[in-house]
């Protein structure tokens, strides 16, 4: 390892895979980016997004500088504007009138900071985070069992597993490592059996032994069936029941009377008997289970309850605390644990303490030396953007997150932060769509500049260090909070200089008065209390708790049955199963369902940079049943405009059998920034689960109608264009191209003279046309010093042609007159490869390529396709998708 | 006995005749040929790189004397030898210096003659037109004295023709009639770029207008008056506004003859002893100035005069493919579109290349290819059998479809 190898971790999803990163050029910020071979996360294996974050640590569109009301400043101007602008409002309003929305990307000691300063030393709980859409439905549940926010398992419990039940889950796309981690063990395990519960076939049943396609919502019923049929069986441990547990019969009692037989859940869920008799019996007859569950789950009016149902049937059958066992919550973000380590819901406390617990609230007081800890817990994300819209918060303080594209009813929180008197955002990216609405913009160390901690989603905890110094006036999140806080009187507290100062501090409040009088705290790291700055720079991956007994860290919680509820016993949780709120009614017949694509990450601000990325799914979509299409008269290719009671979209339509009838699925990544109407957050409806306070992002009734455009068009251009006033608009970043997806239903003035203006001069000898005006068909390319510099496809219907070859064109320094002639068809000349629409981003093979593959070499599994082309050895994300261009069995 | 076939004219259509004739049934005819100008048959089309000095006349001859001898063929050519009559009733031609010559088949091929504008002046010495080897050999001597050239006709001939003095470094300027070159051959989109191609070359154009007065000093032209109203200084004129059959004697004769001599499709006139081919003819209203279907007339008269009177001759669809001064040009079909017409076009001005095709009920009706004619023979495949273009129509313009991809 040379002087420039730096091992950090991915800032994605909660797998929290280590890498190795070696800097080779620090002002250019070039990196070569390599799984981590010793982290214990992923040994050395990375996905499409994490293998692609040397394409994302560019300066382009970073946020460089402070700016005040849209005027750049310096830290200080800044600082003081922000400090006296929270003071006047406390001042005014108290410190109730000031609400901070955070994020699962901040680093563990940012996110401890920010928490301190707004639960101990504003003395408000108005702080939610991003998480809050992500896993406060996990949390309740394993608060409301365990008591405590407690994972029991370890990715080592999935190998040691024989039945793997994935429950709203995409693990194949949303958690790849994990998933191809679980494959692996498959492979030397043919014994081991897949369970996917999900309405949607996604890449992850590809892989799948059974695929229940349940019915939108209907997981609790599912689980509740199941905790009735293990007790109808005899498949209960009536030992660990009685010794460990306590609420049994109530759980069991509820469980009966809403699915209480086979048939009705069968019936309920929309599943076959056989089907759903043979995921019971496998449960029941397999004691090594893990049930793994993540937003499909979480993001729901019943989201906690659903959490419960489940952990509800691995406390029945004693499956918990041993290995290959367990109910295992998966984490969408790099530190959303870290954030329920610091408390950074607006209902909890730091180090795991409760809001709503008096000794708590005594406790971290004295620890922090404050009197002015928040009295009582916070609004939750939807509540709070509620109260901004209403006026009764003042000011609001955004870091690390867009909530204008994430939340749930979006335009309300667009319109809530455009009628808020103070919105300060903190952000690396210069352009989202909530910085934006920014009166103060202060700009944060990105990724490659962070140092500090994550916790992933196995509780371990593990370094991100910095890979180059930081851009522009970037500074860190910890570094901004607490520059504030000193100014507004509290410097005694925040006099931090380094995150390992931080970091301290936090594992000491972790072990401050832990197990006292025979109540342990869960979350227990007070071994690093005295870290010292070398051992922080050097600490190792490790699962907490870490204490001075167990100093290298816990895998597994739970082996002594030991819980942390005051009796020391989890808790069964009575569950009576409710479908969505908002059920289809006759306007709005399909329930829309949203989620994550493959190689793209939230609101797109990094891994939209990278063209690779770009590739897979470059434009929003809409999937739909082909009964439905063929009804709603859509085809694969056209657009469509799709709404809510909330709100309204458009988006490409895609017909798949994958989509169950009468359900829409639309992914969430894209914004404003992006598209012009592509942001899936207006029309979820804001119905939030009673418990945790979580959207029920995944069941919105919503409508479905063509949309007509007069006219489509396509534009791949070498510079960015201006093209605001168009209806319909996607941007994609390729490499050396831009490209536009554009559509509208009002006339374009001239394509022709449009694209001379860009050339700068009237009559241009190298800009190509061709036109076939019946079919409203127009395209042209400017061609300048040799080199293709803009083509535009338009036509009055869709589809345009694939963009596969044209986009070859603008890597290349010339274009012989060959290309030229053939540019405007679209279709490479005889010889040359169209490799198809991307498949592997790790190796950039396409469909075609691997079609052709196939047919010539008769290629027989994805082994001998990676043999031949790679694709699918590299980060193996695309091993679902490559098994379904091979033949049929 | 063999039977005795006599052709008038020895240009390009009477002697592909012929040629196919000795091919197939080299015994069967004992052949005499008449020919008014003194050389073998050559290749008219090749006049235009003579006049450039690219090539020389032993370069464009199809068949020299030799080629008569060795296939005993009887040769009567020079002015002399100019047919005056025919005698039907004896079957005797008879030429202007009195040889004569007797038929069993009688085969007329006098092509055709420039058409003269009736424009005051005519006649003046430097007035002439491009057709023979002679008018060739005039316009390369006044090229070497004289200055300004004219040329009336901006179709195929006075382009070539205007290019080639060019070439000889004179000052030329074309005149037409149409607004734009080639009107018989290309939409007016094309004939614009070849217009600025060529004026790239040098060329100037006075288009939409023509001469109206050819004023002489000295008896050589000097200046002609446009009917625009202005005039230009003239060294030498070319007149290239079209040609006319050259029936007279065919007319003289009493054969049935209207803009054409008559002929039916097995090539025969209204005397069943006497075919015509080439320019000079008419079938079913049509006439012809183009080597195809000319070649196409002399292969069906061919078979026809050995006895295979299954093979008739059909109308070939008009289609040009040209090279006008190193530029390839094609065009067929209807390439000006009308009602009920789509069209598709591409252009790339840079590289001079224009292509339209019109589309009428998913057909290809038209085409037009300007600069990049590599495609014009699977176009012109479409238009003759009528394929149904719409599976393939948006790509339909950047050439022939690769394989489609198996799913």
């Amino acid at each position: 390892m040379n002087e420039k190898t730096i091992k950090t971790t991915c800032p994605y999803c909660g797998v929290g895979c280590g890498i190795v990163a070696t800097v080779d050029d620090a002002i250019g910020h070039q990196v070569t980016i390599q799984g981590d071979p010793d982290h214990p996360s992923n040994f050395g294996k990375l996905c499409s997004k994490g293998s692609a974050l040397g394409d994302t640590v560019s300066v382009e569109n970073r946020l460089l500088y402070p700016e005040v009301h849209g005027i750049p400043c310096d830290w200080n101007t800044a600082l003081d504007t922000v400090a006296d602008g929270l003071t006047s409002v406390i001042r005014q309003y108290g410190p109730d009138a000031i609400a901070f929305y955070v994020s699962g990307q901040l680093l563990t000691e940012d996110y401890y900071v920010v928490n301190k300063f707004m639960k101990g030393f504003i003395g408000s709980a108005n702080i939610d985070t991003n998480s809050r859409l992500c896993m406060s439905s996990a949390v309740t549940g394993y608060k409301r069992a365990f008591g405590a926010d407690a994972v029991p398992c370890s990715y080592e419990d999935l190998e040691a597993a024989e039945l793997i039940v994935l429950t709203g889950s995409n693990t194949a796309w949303c958690h790849p490592v994990v998933f191809q981690r679980i494959l692996r063990t498959k492979e030397n395990n043919p014994a081991l059996k897949i369970v996917v519960i999900d309405p949607r076939r996604t890449a992850t049943c590809d892989s799948a032994d059974l695929h229940l396609a349940i019915k939108p919502g209907m997981d609790g019923l599912l689980f509740n069936g199941l905790l009735a049929y293990l007790a109808q069986n005899d498949a209960l441990d009536k030992n660990y029941i009685a010794a460990h547990t306590e609420d049994f019969e109530w759980a069991l009692q509820s469980a009966r009377s809403s699915a209480g037989s086979i048939e009705r859940v069968a019936q309920d869920c929309g599943l076959s008997v056989a089907d759903v008799e043979k995921f019971f019996d496998w449960f029941a007859n397999t004691g090594k289970t893990v049930t793994v569950y993540s937003q499909g789950i979480n993001q729901s009016a019943s989201g906690s309850d659903k959490c419960n149902a489940i952990i509800n049937c691995h406390l029945a059958t004693g499956r918990i605390g041993k290995p290959g066992m367990g109910p295992f919550s998966f984490t969408g973000q790099p530190n959303a644990m870290g954030g329920r380590e610091v408390g950074g819901l607006a209902n909890t406390l730091a180090a795991h303490m409760e809001l709503d617990n008096p000794e708590h609230i005594d406790r971290v007081a004295r620890f922090w030396q404050t009197d002015r800890i928040a009295p009582r817990p916070g609004l939750k994300a939807v509540e709070l953007f509620d109260a901004i819209d209403a006026g009764t918060i003042k000011a609001v303080w955004i870091i690390a997150t867009n909530p204008v594209v994430t939340l749930p009813d979006a335009d309300k929180v667009k319109n809530a932060l455009k009628r808020c008197n103070l919105v300060i955002v903190s952000d690396c990216i210069k352009n989202t769509d909530t910085v934006d609405l920014a009166h103060i913009r202060l700009p944060a160390a990105g990724w490659s500049e962070k140092d500090g901690t994550v916790t992933n989603m196995e509780r371990r905890i593990s370094r991100q260090r910095p890979l180059f110094p930081f851009s522009g006036l970037a500074k860190p999140d910890w570094w901004i909070i607490s520059q504030v806080a000193a100014r507004m009187g509290f410097k005694h507290a925040f006099d931090y200089r380094s995150s390992a100062d931080i970091f301290r501090e936090h594992a000491a409040l972790s072990g401050f008065e832990n197990n006292r009088e025979g109540q342990p705290r869960d979350f227990d790291i007070s071994a690093f209390a005295d870290l010292t700055e070398g051992a922080y720079d050097r600490l190792q991956p490790v699962q907490w708790p870490v204490t001075k007994m167990d100093p290298n860290g816990t895998a597994r919680l739970f082996a002594d049955g030991k819980f942390y509820t005051p009796s020391r016993k989890a808790r069964f949780i009575a569950i009576r199963p409710r479908p969505p709120v908002n059920k289809p009614d006759p306007n709005y017949p399909f329930t829309l369902n949203t989620g994550r694509l493959r190689d793209q990450w939230h609101t797109m601000t990094r891994t939209g940079l990278s063209a690779k990325l770009n590739a897979h799914k470059p434009e929003p979509f809409v999937e739909i049943h082909p009964l439905d299409a063929a009804r709603y008269h859509l085809q694969t290719h056209d657009l469509a405009t799709i709404s809510s009671l909330w709100g309204n979209m458009i988006a490409r339509v895609v017909v798949t059998e994958n989509q169950q009838p009468g359900s829409l699925f639309v992914p969430m990544h894209w914004t404003a920034q992006l598209t012009s109407r592509g942001r899936v957050g207006v029309l979820v409806n804001p119905v939030v689960d009673p418990h945790s306070g979580q959207p029920e992002s995944k069941q919105t009734p919503a409508a479905i109608t063509p949309y007509r455009a007069i006219w489509y068009a396509m534009v791949l251009s070498r510079s960015p264009l201006m093209l605001d006033d168009i209806e319909y608009r996607v941007t994609v970043k390729g490499n050396d191209f831009i490209r536009y997806e554009l559509a509208d239903r009002t006339p374009f003035p001239s394509w022709r003279d449009w694209l001379k203006s860009l050339s700068g001069e009237s009559n241009n000898p190298h800009c190509l046309e061709y036109s076939d005006p019946e079919r409203g068909v127009y395209r042209s390319a400017l061609i300048i010093d040799g080199r293709l510099e803009v083509c535009l496809f338009v036509s009055s219907t869709p589809p345009l042609p694939e963009t596969g070859w044209l986009e070859t064109l603008f890597a290349q320094p010339q274009i012989n007159k060959e290309e030229r002639l053939r540019l405007l068809s679209a279709l490479p000349p005889e010889g040359q490869e169209d490799c198809g629409r991307l498949v592997c981003s790790c190796f950039n093979v396409g469909e075609k390529s691997i079609a052709k593959a196939i047919r010539e070499f008769n290629l027989a599994n994805v082994e001998q396709i990676g043999q031949r082309l790679s694709a699918g050895t590299g980060c193996g994300s695309c091993l679902p998708e490559l098994k379904r261009f091979l033949p049929r069995q | 006995m063999k039977q005795k076939l006599v052709v008038i004219g020895n240009g390009m259509a009477g002697m592909r005749t012929v040629e196919a004739l000795i091919e197939s049934a080299p015994d069967l005819y004992d052949i005499t040929v008449f020919g008014a100008e003194p050389y073998g048959n050559y290749n008219r089309i090749l006049l235009t790189p003579i006049l450039y000095g690219e090539k020389r006349i032993d370069d464009i001859m199809i068949h020299d004397f030799a080629w008569y001898r060795k296939h005993h063929i009887t040769l009567h050519c020079g002015p002399g030898k100019t047919v005056v009559d025919v005698d039907r009733n004896r079957r005797r031609v008879i030429a202007k210096d009195g040889t004569e010559a007797t038929y069993d088949r009688l085969l007329i091929a006098t092509g055709s003659l420039p058409l003269i504008l009736p424009i005051p002046g005519r006649d003046t010495e430097g007035v002439m037109s491009f057709r023979e080897i002679s008018d060739v050999e005039a316009m390369i001597a006044k090229s070497l004295s004289k200055r300004h050239a004219i040329v009336l006709g901006g179709g195929l001939l006075g382009l070539e023709a205007a290019n080639g003095l060019k070439q000889r470094g004179m000052n030329v300027t074309v005149i037409n009639r149409a607004d734009h070159l080639l009107n018989r051959q290309l939409d007016n989109e094309a004939g614009d770029l070849l217009k600025s191609q060529l004026e790239a070359k040098g060329l100037r154009f006075e288009l939409g207008c023509t001469i109206e007065n050819i004023i002489s000093r000295n008896g050589h032209i000097s200046e002609v008056e446009l009917n625009n109203g202005s005039s230009l200084p003239a060294d030498l004129l070319i007149m290239a506004t079209g040609i006319q059959p050259n029936i007279a004697l065919a007319k003289a004769i009493g054969l049935d003859c209207e803009q054409g001599i008559v002929v039916d499709d097995a090539m025969q006139t209204s005397d069943s002893d006497i075919y015509s081919v080439g320019e000079c003819v008419q079938h079913r209203g049509e006439l012809f100035g183009l080597v195809a279907p000319v070649y196409e007339q002399a292969k069906v008269c061919a078979r026809q005069l050995t006895h295979r009177t299954d093979s008739r001759y059909q109308s070939l669809l008009p289609a040009t493919r040209l090279k006008v001064t190193g530029i390839d040009l094609f065009s067929a079909g209807d390439f000006n579109g009308g009602e009920q017409c789509e069209q598709i076009v591409f252009k790339d001005p840079a590289l001079h290349i224009y292509k339209k095709l019109v589309i009428k009920n998913r057909r290809i009706a038209g085409i037009v290819l300007y600069g990049d004619t590599g495609d014009s023979a699977w176009y012109l495949d479409c238009l003759k059998s009528r394929t149904d273009i719409s599976p393939y129509r948006d790509c339909l313009i950047f050439g022939r479809p690769p394989l489609p991809i198996a799913a």
